[in-house]
This record gives C-alpha cells, structure tokens and sequence, in this order.
C-alpha cells in the first residue's frame, strides 16, 4: 500500500491527529467518555494504520518489540506501584487520598496516575497483538 | 502495621511479579522469580490462615471505602484453608517446574510461561479471597485467560485444540456467572456478597433471583467439570505440560468448588439453595453419575494422564455428593476431601512428569518393568494412587470416611454405593498401571531408563507424604474443615 | 409492566440465543469466537439497559443535570469489554496456531485428523 500516494499522504497527515485524539481521551476520562482503555485503543490504532500502510518492517523499526514487552511491564507496574505507594503512606491499598495534601486532590492525582498505567499497557498489546498476527507467514 | 494489609498483599505481590517476570531474559531468571514470588504467597497465605484460627474471620477495605460500596476482601476458615492449598501447590510445583520446563517448553516461550504462571496464580488467590460478586468474575477471567495459555503451550499439537475448547466452555460459563452476578446486582442493588447475603432472604420469591441462581450454578459447573459439564478436562488435562497439569488440578477446579460453595452457602443461604431450589436432588444425581461414569472411562484410557483426568471428574463427583448432602457432616467431608485431592493429585501428575521427563511418553504400554528402573517414582505413584483408592493410612481413605458417615447420618444408602463402587472401580485403573509396571517386562529394544533427578522426586514425594501424613495426623485437617463448615451453615463467623 | 415496556430484555435474550446457537453449530473455528462475541455482548446490554434510570441523562457530572443513570453499570461493563477483547485476542491466537498446525480451522476435518492417530 505504501505506493499509494493517496494512502501514504493522508495517513501521514492523519496520524498525529489520531494521537492527539488518544491523548485528549486519554485525560478527559473524568468528564466525558474516555478513559485508559479508549485512549490506549485509539494510540495502538495510530500505530496499526501506519503497519498497514507502509507495512510490518517499517512499524518494526519504528516500535522495536524490546519498547513494546516494556511498555506492557511499565503501565501494570505504575497501576499496581500506586497501590503500593499507597500502602507505604499508611493508608489501604489504592487508598488515593493520602497521596496529596486534600483527599480530593488525592483522588484526581492516582486516578490519573493509574489511568496512565493502563493506557500504556493497553496501547502496546494492541501494537504487540497485531504484530504477532500480522508477522506469521502465510502457510 | 504489614500485618493488616496481608488481604491486599496476598494480591498484589504475585500481580506485581508478573511484570518484572515479563522483563526478565532467561528461562531460568523467570523460574528463580516466580519461585521466590510464589513462596512469598505461601507465607503470607500461612500468616493469614493463622489471624483466621485467632479472629475467625478478617476484613480488608480496598482504597479506604467501606463496604458495601467498596471492594472489600473477607477471609474466614472456607477461604483460608483454600488460599493455603493454592499457594502450597504452586510452590511446590514450581520447585519441579525448573527441569520439567526446560524439557518440554521451547526456550523463548519460557519467560512468557512463567508470567502466565504468575497471572494464573494472581487469579486464583483473588477469586478466593474477594468478597465482593463482579470483583471475583475480574479474577476469574484472569486465572481462566491465564490457564488456556499454560495449556496450549504444550508440545503435542493437540494442546492447541484443547485450550481453544476450553476457552470456548470456559468463557461460556463465565459469561453465565456474569448474567447470574447481573441479575442478583438487579434485585438487590449491591454487589458485596455479605450484603446480598442480608437482602436476599427475602426477595426468594422473585423469579428474578430464581434465574440468577440456575445461571450461577451452570456457569460455576462449567469451571468445575461438573458431570456432563466436563468435556473440556480430559483433553486440557492431558495435552498440557506435566506442571501445567499439576497444578491445574490441584488448584482451579478447588478454587470453583470454593466458588460454588459460597454461592451456595454465605451468598443465597442453605435453606434457600437446598429447601426451595432442586439443588440437592440434582448434586446427587450429577455427583453419582460423576464418580460412576468418569471412574469406569478412566479404565479403558491407554493414556494415563487422560486417565488421571478422568479420575478427577470422579472426584469432583465426590466433594458435590458432600455438599448436595448440606449438613455439618457433609460439607467438612467436602472441604477435606477438596484439600486431600489437591494433595493426591499434585502428587499423581508430578509423578508422571518424572516418567514423562525421562521416557518421553505417559502411555501406559510405555510403562512396562518401570517399577525396577525408577523404583521412587513409581513408589510415588502406587502411595498416591492408594491413597485415590481411599485405602486406610492416606488422606484419601479420611475424606471418605467422613463422606459415608455423613450419608449414613441422612439415610442416604445409595450415596455409600455409588462411594464404594468408586473406589473399586479406582481399584481397577490404578491396578492396571502396577502391574505394567511392575509384573510385566521391559522388553529388549527399549533404551535404558534411570531415576529422575533429586530436584524432581523431592517435590514429588513432599506432596505424596504429606497425603500420607494427612491421613494418619488428622486433627489439623479435620479441625480446619470442620470451622469451613460451621463457617458455611452460618453456625459461626 | 407490560411485555412492550420490557423490550430490553427481549433483545438481550434474543442475542443471546443467536451467539449461543452460532458458538454450538458453527463448525469453523472463528465463527464460534464470533458467536461468543455476540453472546458477550448481549450480557452488555443486560447490565446497560437496567442501569437506566428514567429522565436520568448519561451519568457524567454536568451543570444543570440533576438526575442520572446509575454509573456502576457502566463502569462493571468497561471492564467485562475489555476481558472480552482479550478472550477474542486468545481465541484468535489459537486460532492461528491450530491453522498453522493442522492445515484448516474447520472443527470436522481437525477432528479427523486427530482421530486418525
């Protein structure tokens, strides 16, 4: 496909859009839709379309699989490192309040923290699946 | 102060394991990892099964929010006794898992192995020790996604199907736990289960709660290979690496037996579930035809994991007879024999990775003289296998002897028949692997055959002799499953 | 509460009927995975249609918006989707696997192949 110069073009023009849009889903999950898992969709669809266009080697160079088995370990541990550090503030686990200086403060910093964790992890096994896929040779 | 958090920790440190596992390189560094992490389990499971026998029972408020609205973790005697047994057995199977894994997994498949192992023990320590209803469907899903792929990473490629069959089923039935959660979610507007547990007394009328309790007992039948439910055990059994099995049927069909009991139990009370609903009539039957059907299969299976796998069906018949029994001595008989089967046949499927690590094969004809060159793997196979038998001395024979008695104390004779005839029909399989193995010759082509290693038969016979410690020391075993069942019938915290 | 009012349900267990049939008389390997999709998500819209409230608007906090629909339920089936990606995502893995081993991803002729042995 990437001898299409139609696709190449607006897929060029479209990604950052697509991950700019990521990113807004990703932060506005306390007042709209949105959330970790949306966002996290959305970036790995960024991704998929340009594997698609310009094919599996060149989305390999871009995200080697050393950053994707990180990315999947960083969000679960970010997720399940709040809880910790949580627990070491001396509240229960995933207890937000202690984290800031109001309980409501608290509240939106670990949300958002954890939200993080799961959009990082999301958006690299989608990467990570698709790859997996797409990558088998045809038998 | 670490003390009170234990609920949560049990948790999270196997889920915070399963990351850094991801990172590692090697085959080995996983395998050190996931050791260390799951004896960590072990221990913290033992400190919280000795705060249960102080307090009776403990409470964990996820986040700080108070139940009902939060997510709230209980722990009482059913679910200590549980946590133990799972966390025991992956220990101890991990410590075989090291040779056995290096034998039968391809080397860059093993780091993700060990991360799925991890998740799967995740899963299964919350499924046990939540107390909220959608909290335990979230573990479920993780221990379930997490098993079909320990299975399909077998080395026969029918591994592949049988995890893809037991996706199929398993999904199902926990998609029917699901709507069952929905609808109690529905009628009462709270999800913790001590909650549900004060509302539904008296909403039984309602169809509704009718509804959710048939979708709860399919779908928690599913998991638990309740007869004729338990089409997907045989082949996942026998087709997934040697650890893989044993510790698959030491612990998920356990922990779904823990599910349905406090379903049935602690969630919709005794005298809902076996007064107005058929659920004694139906345990029964499905109990008995379990043990009868699955037993007699078991003898024609040439290989023997399969027939081990039968067996198990048999004995998941045997803990449903207890429960569809619903009295003190009913449900003690089901949760010992719930920790007895987690021994037996942990130390069972061990024993047939030895044989599988050295001759490549478990089919039973590959057996024959195996008796005189491997003398402790076999001696391990023969003490599980009586124990099965339910022969005095093991643990098997203690689990059945409270069985009967809790039958002859209803009346129940055709209970004791169907036990009986059980154990002579696991007289008949088992007899056919001792004398392959010991009165039949080895015959001149095959290559010469040694022990297995000290790594490998330690674990083994750890587990074959606790069976036989169980069976002879039971005050520790019987007492914690009498609370279970004092616990359950709502005569104690 | 008549039976038109109860529509909701009507729909649920009719996609529920509808991926139950396709994941039991399917034969070929991905439709059954889609059939389970379906049956997924009939569950969805279960848990979504008893979460209404009647005149309560979407539940995200808004100015002037007094009344909403209950929140939990929606917040229990983000989850359940997610866990349902991943059942498809592992099905279809396997899936793959078993075409690359057998040759077809038709359940009949796996079955032959295997008995064959």
């Amino acid at each position: 496909m990437r001898d299409n110069p139609v696709l190449r073009v607006v897929t060029k023009i479209t990604l950052p859009l697509i991950f700019l849009f990521a990113l807004y889903v990703q932060f506005h999950g306390d007042f709209g839709p949105g959330g970790g898992f949306q966002a996290g969709v959305i970036f790995a669809a960024g991704f998929i379309l340009y594997g698609l266009v310009f094919g599996t080697e060149a989305l390999r160079a871009a995200v080697p699989a050393a950053v994707l088995r990180l990315g999947i370990a960083l969000g679960l541990m970010l997720y399940a490192g709040v809880g910790v550090v949580t627990l070491g503030l001396g509240g229960e686990y995933l207890a937000y309040g202690t984290l800031a200086h109001t309980a409501a403060h608290g509240q939106h910093l670990g949300i958002f923290l954890v939200e993080l964790g799961v959009g990082v992890t999301v958006a690299a096994v989608m990467v990570a699946v698709f790859l997996a896929f797409a990558g088998r040779a045809d038998p | 102060m670490i003390a009170a958090q234990l609920p949560a920790l049990q948790v999270v440190v196997p889920l915070l394991g399963a990351p850094l596992c991801l990172l590692a390189r090697k085959g080995n560094t996983a395998w050190a990892l996931t050791l260390a992490i799951s004896a960590v389990a072990l221990l913290i499971a033992t400190l919280l099964l000795g705060q249960v026998l102080e307090q009776g029972s403990v409470a964990y408020a996820f986040g700080g929010w108070a139940a009902p609205w939060g997510i709230e973790y209980r722990l009482d005697a059913v679910n200590a006794i549980v946590l133990l047994i799972v966390t025991g057995i992956s220990t101890v199977v991990l410590l075989f898992a090291k040779t056995s894994v290096a034998h039968e997994i391809r080397p860059e498949q093993q780091v993700l192995f060990y991360t799925s192992w991890l998740l799967c023990l995740t899963g299964l320590l919350g499924i046990t020790i939540t107390g909220d209803a959608f909290n335990l469907f979230v573990f479920l899903e993780i221990s379930s996604l997490s098993s079909y792929v320990l299975i399909s990473l077998g080395s026969d490629r029918r591994a592949l199907t049988a995890a893809y069959q037991y996706l199929i089923m398993g999904t199902i039935g926990a998609t029917f736990i699901l709507i069952g959660i929905g609808l109690l979610y529905m009628v009462t507007g709270t999800l913790n289960m001590a909650d549900l547990a004060g509302r539904l007394p008296e909403l039984t009328a309602s169809r509704t709660v009718r509804t959710a309790f048939a979708f709860l007992t399919v779908g928690i039948g599913l998991k638990l290979a309740l007869f004729p439910l338990h089409l997907w055990l045989p082949n996942a059994y026998a087709y997934a690496p040697s650890v893989v099995t044993a510790f698959l049927a030491a612990t998920a069909t356990k922990v779904a037996i823990y599910m349905l009991l406090r379903f049935m139990f602690s969630v919709f009370g005794a005298g809902f579930s076996f007064g107005a609903m058929p659920l004694p009539t139906l345990l029964v039957l499905l109990g008995a035809a379990a043990v009868l059907s699955a037993s007699t299969v078991a003898i024609f299976q040439h290989n023997i994991k399969r027939m081990l796998a039968y067996s198990s069906v048999a004995q998941i018949g045997y803990m449903v007879l207890g429960m569809s029994l619903a009295s003190s001595a009913g449900l003690t008989a089901a949760v010992l024999h719930l920790f007895n089967h987690a021994l037996m046949k942990g130390g069972l499927f061990l024993a047939l990775g030895c044989i599988a690590w050295r001759l490549g094969s478990v089919r039973l004809g590959d057996l024959a003289g195996l008796g005189y060159r491997m003398p402790w793997t076999m001696a391990a196979f023969v003490a599980g296998g009586l124990s099965l038998i339910g022969l005095p001395l093991t643990a098997g024979f203690i689990s059945k002897w409270y069985l009967v008695l809790a039958a002859l104390e209803q009346g129940w004779w055709p209970v004791v028949i169907v036990v009986v005839a059980g154990s002579l029909l696991a007289v008949v399989y088992i007899w056919r692997v001792i004398e392959t193995a010991y009165f039949r010759d080895r015959g001149e082509p095959a290559p010469p055959v040694q022990e297995a290693p000290l790594s490998m038969l330690l674990p083994t016979w750890l587990l074959v002799g606790a069976n036989v410690y169980f069976g002879i020391y039971t005050d520790l075993s019987v007492g914690v499953a009498g609370q279970a069942a004092r616990v359950l019938l709502g005569t104690a915290p | 509460m008549s039976a038109a009012g109860l529509y909701n349900y009507w729909i649920v267990i009719l996609l529920m009927m509808a991926g139950f049939y396709v994941v039991i008389s399917s034969g070929n390997l991905v439709k059954k995975i889609v059939g389970l999709n379906l049956f997924q998500a009939s569950v969805f819209i279960l848990y979504i249609s008893m979460g209404k409230v009647a005149g309560g608007s979407a539940p995200i906090l808004r100015e002037g918006v007094t009344q909403f629909s209950n929140p939990l339920p929606h917040v229990l089936i983000l989850t359940a989707i997610v866990v349902g990606v991943a059942t498809t995502a592992l099905g279809l893995a396997l899936v793959v696997r078993i075409r690359e081993a057998y040759g077809t991803a038709e359940e009949d002729e796996i079955h032959q192949q295997d008995e064959s042995l």
